[in-house]
Formats: structure tokens, C-alpha cells, sequence
């Protein structure tokens, strides 16, 4: 990055992660500053007369007043390029690897290391024809990134001319030039990367109604709250409660082409747990490592506060580069309340005025800008490619009324509610499922009707269920149990082996772990046919206790540890149901 | 800690709580430690805490009780709060600044270090996954401690902690290894009776590798900030140059909350929860985080910070804070504690993050942790079943209710319950456990496989 020579000023100010600078000469908002002697990184986030106040990303211990301030002329940006994928940054874009090799296992502040390797040479396939017109997000050629990413090497947004020169197949660097470009303004010369800053949206064609499911493989959200290609969705929960281990099992079995994982403010051993992880799993489509198709940003709970604000948007702007590649993205953030918090540390810093529980009045206002880089679009170059986000959120005391997620919730459209309860039992994932929702699974289900034409009804038959349990739990609490009519008894049944059978999943059983459609499908149908079987039963007098001594119940538990392959010996299981409860009827009516 | 000579300057400005402001004074770094010097010739520490146009705001850790604003010298000393480290300091006892405290000079330093330390890379952590034994049931069975893992006790006032802790301290081993075993000890605002009690287990169990650095309840509040920094420093210095297992207990980490609120209000920050300022979080992270394993060096640092909940409030900023950053929590009981179990652990709010990745076939026994998720179950079922039969009378639940409810009763008096000096191994526990489970019909065993059940149930 070229760095002025003269000084943009001295610094006069130090509070924290806040420094204040006399300057003369002139500085810009948003602008990228090198601070004191170790030229700490910096964003200007105030210009008053001469004093410009610098929000700085690293510690500013021993920082004195009278050291200068160097001025970058660009804001805070991010390189793109191939390269990116199974690389771990810090929030400014840093190979953590990079500062290994600098200062040994711990971070010593004050490094400047490319974002990408310049000596790597990448085989470039050249794919657009020479002397036409090309323009932003136009596909100049591909280079095989990984063994899952082909990386589409597009001309710069706001870039418009015509195809002069494209370099033929070969190995090049990310700076060697692979294209020119005849523009109004002269020749431009294109490499294999580009930067982007990382404050602003990469712009699109159009966007689009988000109408195809993003799979997870958990059952829970696939089938109750499903969340779309282009979608949000927001973890609000305790600690303990499992966004971690959700947001984990979201990166390894969701079906996007490329994970971008941002570790904001939380600890440093779960980030290890990513990287010592993801390279020995398999992602469910290719069979292939899952590292390769995913980039982690890490900005752990002890790494400075401000860079935690950065890492979010460092992490959007690596995704929407692939999403305008035409790739299905997706973004996990854990935690954006790490980020509101710092966003809280600088205004009270900067002494603004508080609006809820010291968070700054623009909480809501940022929260939305963020979320709303998710979507399904129409890219530059017409191809379709998606972004969905879905955020961890941290409320103090597991108190759902706090500003983050009252603003959150504002934002996204899929609520997955953690409950304290739930985890206590060790019911993972332990999403509450009556008050958690999705506004996505009315735009869906035409994509299931396609898969499953009775899926409507099993998931009526669920959801029907949890919240009449809901409310029989009440008066059990009352009463007891015992003294229900076998109706309600036979309904708090249904909804125990619903949610025991199917919701509850384990994130560390091999076969439990990922649950194929067709799978959750049958499983589905199992349970929806007990339950219905039953209720005829209950109809005709058949007592209830003598339902729930079915010896294939027991089974109907278990047909989760069927792996994936072996759907038909779950759907056995119909028959099996029919029969025993047709034995049972028999031998009622003698 | 490391004396320098540095610029004197006399007279400040103003005085205000355990703040200091001074005048007239230019080239101050952020961060800078400071000598205060009173009309007595009386030495304190400080440090610096904001950077003005030629002017500092400094926090004094003794308090600036008898200063005044003439007559006071304060010298800017260049450099950040350090300490000196050798392996000599084992065996010593320091106060909460780290300065001796048993009567002895200063150990001579082997490297002087910054007490804030370095975030660790989290590429370049090793992830942790031995489990350490310490022979406490509901520790092991249910929430298992793992070297280089932070997992903090809460408790609440008058409930057992330092007990439970000094019986981890004795008990606490890897399955047959040597020991290259050290104890690193802060304390911070705890009362001197509290101290003894681990001055006394240390000495009871002939661990000889200990270093104490204590601020007692009557002691410089604002001293607290340094303590488990200090500690933090010792601990890394033992473990990854001398490639020590080091533990570390730092007890307690409301007082040390209250003394980082003590500052923020002084300075007339805006509060965030309960008039803790907004940066507590990463502020605790910062001392937290520094436990751990590092790729490539032998040593470790397992943390347990103790914690007492005011009001017995698990939301309480403090633990919930700890709670977000920590790597689980062994959360003491009231209601347990009234009952007369002892050790009063909660295992239901209580968890090990790492656990998973520390136990099975290879370290404690393949059935592990399909028993822990069954017990879990079991004992949340049995809590339900009580807040029911308290209302509709043990008469009106059913008969498989009625056992959850004897499942309970016993899980509590028999595998939660042991005696302060009871070593239990985890083979002893898990058997424990799988004899709780006897009183619950097969059927209700789901989380257990059928294999587990006929191999161990017994």
C-alpha cells in the first residue's frame, strides 16, 4: 500500500484504541493511516479543523504524543485475488502464517504483510474473446484455486473498454498482467487481483427473491427454519447455550460453494478447533477436504478491539468478491455482539452520546447495512450468485430484550433462539422451537412440495404438535401428567418423539451429524405415520399406555443412527408400525 | 519491577479517586508506568492512562490517599509495567504488584516482561485435548477439566469454593505422567483467612512449585488490575520457556471487576450493564485468553479463575462476561449446599466446552460421554419432576417419574457428594455414574447404546 512520505500530521490524543491528530495537511473520512513510529493501522473516523480522530486497529501502548501519522490516500480495502481460499486472516486481511514466521506463536503488532502471495504463479485460462467490449464483473478467465473453487478472474467493478490484450494460458503471479483494457481514460493494464474497500457493497445487476433452500444437513433448520440461498438468519443465545458448535456445524455441512468464517472477539482455541478440523473432513458434496473451500478472518476476544469492527466487513468483502463469481456464499459471524461492542468501546471513547445500554444511536443503522449485503443477485456478468449471513449474537444475561438482538431481529428474517433450558438437558441443538421462526419457509415451499409432495403435512403435524405442547405443558405443570385425557397424553408423546427423534441432533456422532434430504425425508415420514396411526388408535379407545409400550418405538428413537445410505431400513419402518399397532387393536377388541 | 530513571515532574493538576492528572509534561507514551513519589518520600505505582496534549492522566495502584497536588513528584519511568522472571520465583511468595512479600530480596530476573503479555496466534495454539483427573466426580464424570483449557468456578458468598478449589489443587493429575507440575496462585481482594487456606493446602501436599501473589481485602484496590496480569506473566514465563504444566488459580474475579469499574467511573467513562465500563469483556479476555497450549512447546496453562455471583446472579456481568469467554463453568449451588452435598456443583448450568475432544477410548473410557449425556438427561428430567411434585404432591406422578425423582435424590448424595478427601479415579466415577442410572427403567436409557448398557450397567 503506498504510504505518503510526509507526515499527515502528529499525534496529540491517546485513549485506548482512540487517537487524536493535529494535522497539516488534508485528511479524509474513512481514510487508512499508519500511526507512530511502529505505523499501527488506522481508519480516520472524524475531521474537525485540523484535528482528525483515528480509530486505531492495534494495541497503542507506548504510543507518544508528537509521533507522526502517515496518510495512505485510500480507505481501509481488502486485496482480491486467488489465493484467499483456505488462508486464515486477522481482521485486516493479515496472514495469521505471516506472523508466525515475524514474532514466533504470539502477535506483535505494527506487521504489514500482503494479503496474498506474490510469488505464487496460478495457471490462468484465458476464456474471453479478444477485442470485444468488456466491463465490470466480465469474466476474463479461470484459475483452478483449489480443488473445489474454480476462481473466475473478472475485470474491476467501474471498469468499462475494450479487450486489447489477454495473456495466454500460463502461470503468472497476481501481479503480472494477464489483460489490457483500450478505456476513455487510455490503456489499462488488469492483473489477477484487485482491491476493494471494505466499507462498501460490490455492486450488482439486480437482486433477486431468494427461492432455493440452503441445506444444512440439520434437521432442526432444514425442515422447521429453513433458511434460504441469500438469506439471514441471527443465533441469539446464552453462553453455553451452542452458537459455536451450531455456527461450526453450519460451516462444515451447509451446501455453499465457499464458507467465509469470521471468529470476531471470541476464543482463540475455537478458531484452532476450525483449523486443526476442516482440513480432515470431508465436505458431504465432493468428498473433498472442507478447508478447501473455506476462508477463516480471526479476530479472538484478546486481539484489539477495533480490528474486531474491521474483521466483519473484511469478511463480507472477501464474499461478495466470490459471489460475484456467480458461487452460492455464505457468511457465519461469531459474534456480531462483539462487534456492536466495539462499536460501543469507540463511541464512548469518541464521548458520544449513548443511546440504549451505552450502544451508539447508529447501532441499528450499522446492523442493517451488514445484513443487508446478503441476497440472492444477478451478478455483473448475469450469472446468478448468492450471499446469505447468519450471525451468532451474544446477549448479556441470555436476555433477549438487549439492543443487539432487539435490532437484529429488525434485520434478518430467520430467528433461531437458543434456549438455556434446553442446553442444561443437553438437548442440541438446543433451538427453542415454538418462538424461533423463519420467513423463509412460505418462499420455499414450492422447492419441497418438488422433493416431497406430503411435505406440507409432516411439517404441519410437527409444528402442530410442539405447540400444543407448549401449552398441555402448562396444565402438566398443574396437574400432572397423569391426570390428562389420554388425547393430550398420546399429543405430549408426539411431540417428546419429534422432538427427541428428529430435533435433537448430535454435532459429534459421525452418522448424526449431517442428515441427508432424503434422509430427514423419511425420518419425517416415520414419524408422521406413528403419530397419525396413534391418534386413530387413541379415537377407538385403545388406551395410551399400551401405545407407548410399542416395542417399535424404541426403534423410531434410534433410526437417526441410520446412516445417510440406508434410508429404505428407515422407511421399514412404516410397515412395522402398521403391524404393531394393528396387533395391538386386535388384541384390544377380543 | 525494572527501575529506570525517567523525566520528574512536581505538582499536578488534579486528584480524583485513584486518578491523577498532570501538566505541562510532553513526550508521555500510553501505557507508561509511573513512580509517585508523596511528601513523605513514600514510593507508589502508577500508570498511564490517557494521553493529553502536554498533560497525563495516571492511575495510581496504591490509591492516591495523602497526596497532595504540590507536593507530590511523579516520574514517567519509559516503560510499560514489567516483571522480572526466573525460575527462582517458585516457591516465593510476592504481593499483588509482584514485589516480595515474604521478606526475602527480589529473585534476579532471567528476562523482563510486559505484564499485558501477547494474544497468542491462534494459529500457533495447540488445541487442547488431555484430560486431567482430579478426582472430583462431578468434575470429571460430567464436566471434564482439560490441560491448557480456562474453566472457572462460579461461586456465590458463603458457598465452599476455595474448598473445591484446593482439593482440585491436591488432587489434580494427568493418568500417569511425571510430574512437571507448578502452581501459580493470585489472589485478588480476598480475605486473609481465605489466603492461609491455601498457603495451608500447598504446604499440606508438599507442592513445593508454587508462586503466590497476593492483594488481601484490606489491601490498595486498584492494585487488583495488576494482580492476575502479573500472575498471567509468571505463568507464561514457567510454562513456555521452562515447559512447566502450570495451573493457575486466580480468586476473585468480582473484586477484580469492581476495582476495573472503581477506574472507569473515575475517569467519567459512560457505563455500559450494572456501571461496568463497555470494555470488560475484552478486558477480561485479555487476561483469560492467555491460558492455553502453544504448537511446538512443551508447557501449558490451565486456568481456573474463581468467581463469586452477586446475589447468586449467574447474569451478573462478571460471570456472565467469564461465562462468554471461558471455556465452560463449574457452578456452585445454594439450594445443594443447604441440602448438605458437598461439593455443592450444579451440573446442570455447569459445563466443559473441551470435554468432548478430551475424552473416550484413549484418555478416560469409550462409554464417557454417552454416560455424561445420559446422566445430564436424566438429572434435568429428575429437576422437572421435583417443581412438579412440589406442586401436585410426589403422590400424583407416575411410576416413571417417581424413579426420576429417586434417580435424582441419589445422583446428588452419592456421585455429586464425596468427602474432601476422597480421590476418586475416573474409572471409580464412571462406574459411580452407570450404578446412579440402575434406578431408572431401561426403556427411559436412550442416550446410552445397547452395547454401553450391556457392558457396564450393572
Amino acid at each position: 500500500m503506498a504510504t505518503q512520505k510526509d507526515p499527515l500530521g502528529t499525534v496529540i490524543w491517546v485513549n485506548g484504541p482512540v487517537v487524536r491528530a493535529d494535522t497539516t495537511q488534508q485528511a479524509h473520512m474513512m481514510e487508512m493511516v499508519f500511526v507512530g513510529k511502529e505505523r499501527l493501522i488506522g481508519e480516520v473516523i472524524r475531521l474537525r479543523g485540523a484535528e482528525a480522530v483515528i480509530q486505531v486497529y492495534e494495541d497503542t501502548t507506548g504510543l507518544k504524543a508528537g509521533m507522526p501519522v502517515f496518510g495512505t490516500g485510500a480507505p481501509l480495502s481488502v486485496e482480491l485475488g486467488p489465493g484467499l481460499v483456505s488462508t486464515i486472516y486477522d481482521g485486516l486481511q493479515r496472514p495469521l502464517a505471516r506472523f508466525i514466521e515475524r514474532s514466533g506463536p504470539w502477535i506483535d503488532r505494527g506487521g504489514h504483510f500482503p494479503a496474498l502471495d506474490r510469488t505464487r504463479r496460478w495457471r490462468f485460462s484465458p476464456t474471453a474473446p479478444v477485442a470485444t467490449m468488456v466491463k465490470g464483473g466480465t469474466i476474463l478467465g479461470t484459475v483452478q484455486e483449489t480443488l473445489l473453487i474454480t476462481h473466475r478472474i473478472m475485470v474491476p467493478p467501474r471498469l468499462e473498454g475494450r479487450l486489447s490484450w489477454l495473456a495466454p494460458e500460463g502461470e503468472y503471479t497476481v501481479d503480472e498482467p494477464i489483460a489490457r483494457l483500450h478505456t476513455r481514460s487510455g490503456e489499462i493494464t488488469v492483473t489477477m487481483s484487485s482491491r476493494w474497500p471494505v466499507r462498501m457493497a460490490r455492486p450488482v445487476r439486480r437482486r433477486l427473491r431468494p427461492s432455493r433452500p440452503l441445506l444444512t444437513g440439520q434437521r432442526i433448520i432444514d425442515a422447521l427454519f429453513p433458511l434460504a440461498k441469500g438469506g439471514t438468519a441471527m443465533i441469539p443465545g446464552g453462553f453455553g447455550t451452542g452458537k459455536t458448535v451450531m455456527q461450526h456445524q453450519l460451516a462444515k455441512w451447509s451446501d455453499a460453494d465457499l464458507i467465509v468464517y469470521i471468529g470476531c472477539g471470541e476464543r482463540g482455541n475455537e478458531m484452532t478447533n476450525v483449523l486443526r478440523e476442516f482440513p480432515h473432513l470431508e465436505d458431504p458434496k465432493s468428498g473433498h477436504p472442507l478447508m478447501e473451500r473455506t476462508i477463516l478472518v480471526a479476530n479472538t476476544s484478546n486481539m484489539p478491539v477495533a480490528a474486531r469492527e474491521a474483521s466483519i466487513y473484511t469478511g463480507l468483502t472477501l464474499a461478495e468478491y466470490y459471489r460475484d463469481m456467480g458461487l452460492d456464499v455464505a457468511v457465519m459471524a461469531d459474534s456480531t455482539s462483539r462487534w456492536a461492542e466495539a462499536l460501543r468501546e469507540i463511541a464512548g471513547r469518541l464521548e458520544e452520546m449513548p443511546a440504549e445500554e451505552g450502544f451508539p444511536a447508529y447501532l441499528g443503522t450499522r446492523l442493517a447495512e451488514f445484513y443487508e449485503r446478503a441476497g440472492l443477485v444477478q451478478t455483473l456478468s448475469g450469472e446468478q450468485g448468492s450471499l446469505s449471513i447468519i450471525g451468532a449474537v451474544s446477549p448479556p444475561g441470555g436476555d433477549l430484550s438487549e439492543p443487539v438482538t432487539q435490532q437484529t431481529r429488525r434485520f434478518v428474517r430467520c430467528f433461531w433462539a437458543l434456549d438455556r433450558e434446553l442446553a442444561s438437558a443437553r438437548h442440541f441443538p438446543a433451538i427453542q422451537p415454538v418462538d424461533s421462526y423463519s420467513e423463509y419457509a412460505q418462499d420455499l415451499i414450492t422447492w419441497w412440495i418438488d422433493q416431497e409432495p406430503d411435505w406440507a403435512r409432516f411439517r404441519e403435524q410437527v409444528v402442530d404438535l410442539l405447540r400444543r405442547d407448549r401449552r398441555l405443558q402448562q396444565l402438566v405443570k398443574l396437574v400432572g401428567e397423569e391426570a390428562l385425557p389420554d388425547e393430550q397424553k398420546l399429543a405430549l408423546h408426539g411431540a417428546r418423539l419429534w422432538r427427541e427423534a428428529f430435533l435433537q441432533q448430535s454435532a459429534f456422532e459421525a452418522v448424526d451429524r449431517y442428515t441427508t434430504t432424503r434422509k430427514q425425508l423419511a425420518m419425517m415420514r416415520v414419524l408422521h405415520h406413528w403419530y397419525h396411526q396413534a391418534s386413530e388408535l387413541i379415537k377407538r379407545h385403545i388406551p395410551f399406555y399400551r401405545l407407548a409400550e410399542l416395542p417399535v418405538n424404541e426403534r423410531i428413537m434410534r433410526m437417526k443412527l441410520i446412516p445417510n445410505e440406508e434410508v429404505d431400513t428407515i422407511l421399514q419402518l412404516i410397515p412395522t408400525i402398521t403391524a404393531e399397532m394393528d396387533a395391538l387393536a386386535r388384541s384390544m377388541q377380543v | 519491577m525494572r527501575r529506570l530513571s525517567g523525566t520528574a515532574c512536581r505538582g499536578l493538576q488534579e486528584l480524583r479517586g485513584p486518578l491523577l492528572v498532570i501538566e505541562g509534561v510532553s513526550g508521555i507514551a500510553y501505557g507508561e508506568m509511573v513512580q509517585v513519589r508523596d511528601t513523605h518520600g513514600e514510593l507508589r505505582y502508577g500508570r498511564v492512562l490517557e494521553v493529553r496534549p502536554e498533560a497525563a492522566v495516571i492511575e495510581v495502584f496504591e490509591g492516591t490517599a495523602g497526596l497532595g497536588l504540590e507536593d507530590t513528584t511523579v516520574q514517567f519511568l519509559g516503560t510499560t509495567f514489567e516483571l522480572g522472571v526466573s525460575s527462582d520465583m517458585v516457591g516465593r511468595v510476592f504481593d499483588g504488584l509482584g514485589r516480595p512479600n515474604d521478606g526475602l530480596p527480589a529473585p534476579p530476573a532471567v528476562a523482563w516482561r510486559d505484564i499485558n503479555g501477547r494474544a497468542i496466534n491462534p494459529l500457533a495454539r495447540d488445541y487442547p485435548r488431555e484430560f486431567i483427573q482430579t478426582g472430583i466426580s462431578a468434575i470429571d464424570g460430567m464436566n471434564s477439566l482439560i490441560r491448557g483449557q480456562k474453566l472457572p468456578i462460579f461461586s456465590a458468598a458463603g458457598l465452599p469454593h476455595n474448598e473445591l478449589a484446593a482439593q482440585l489443587i491436591r488432587f489434580a493429575k494427568l493418568p500417569g505422567e511425571p510430574q512437571r507440575f507448578a502452581i501459580v496462585f493470585g489472589a485478588m481482594g480476598i480475605k486473609h483467612d481465605e489466603a492461609e487456606l491455601f498457603r495451608e493446602t500447598f504446604a499440606i501436599s508438599g507442592l513445593q512449585k508454587v508462586v503466590m501473589f497476593l492483594n488481601l481485602a484490606d489491601e490498595p484496590s486498584i492494585a487488583r488490575i495488576i494482580t492476575p496480569r502479573v500472575a498471567m506473566t509468571a505463568a507464561e514465563y514457567l510454562a513456555f520457556d521452562l515447559g512447566m504444566h502450570v495451573l493457575v488459580v486466580l480468586t476473585d474475579f468480582t473484586a477484580y471487576g469492581e476495582a476495573v469499574r472503581e477506574i472507569a467511573t473515575g475517569k467519567g467513562e459512560i457505563p455500559s450493564r450494572k456501571g461496568y465500563p463497555g470494555y470488560l469483556y475484552s478486558d477480561l479476555a485479555s487476561i483469560y485468553e492467555r491460558a492455553g497450549r502453544i504448537e511446538g512447546l512443551p508447557g501449558s496453562i490451565t486456568l481456573v479463575p474463581i468467581l463469586t455471583m452477586p446475589n447468586d446472579d449467574i447474569t451478573h456481568p462478571i460471570p456472565d462476561l467469564t461465562g462468554y469467554i471461558t471455556e465452560g463453568q463449574i457452578v456452585l449451588d445454594r439450594n445443594l449446599f443447604r441440602k448438605g452435598i458437598r461439593p455443592p456443583v450444579n451440573v446442570l448450568p455447569s459445563l466443559s466446552r473441551l470435554m468432548k475432544d478430551g475424552i473416550g477410548a484413549e484418555s478416560t473410557r469409550s462409554d464417557h460421554a454417552h454416560l455424561a449425556n445420559q446422566l445430564y438427561a436424566a438429572y434435568a428430567r429428575a429437576g422437572q419432576v421435583e417443581r412438579l411434585a412440589a406442586i401436585v404432591g410426589e403422590e400424583e406422578l407416575s411410576a416413571v417419574d417417581k424413579r426420576y425423582l429417586a434417580f435424582g435424590e441419589r445422583f446428588e448424595r452419592e456421585f455429586v457428594a464425596q468427602g474432601v478427601n476422597e480421590d476418586r479415579s475416573i474409572t471409580e466415577t464412571l462406574d459411580l455414574g452407570w450404578r446412579m442410572l440402575t434406578e431408572l427403567p431401561k426403556e427411559e436409557l436412550t442416550r446410552v447404546t445397547e452395547e454401553e448398557i450391556k457392558e457396564h450397567l450393572p
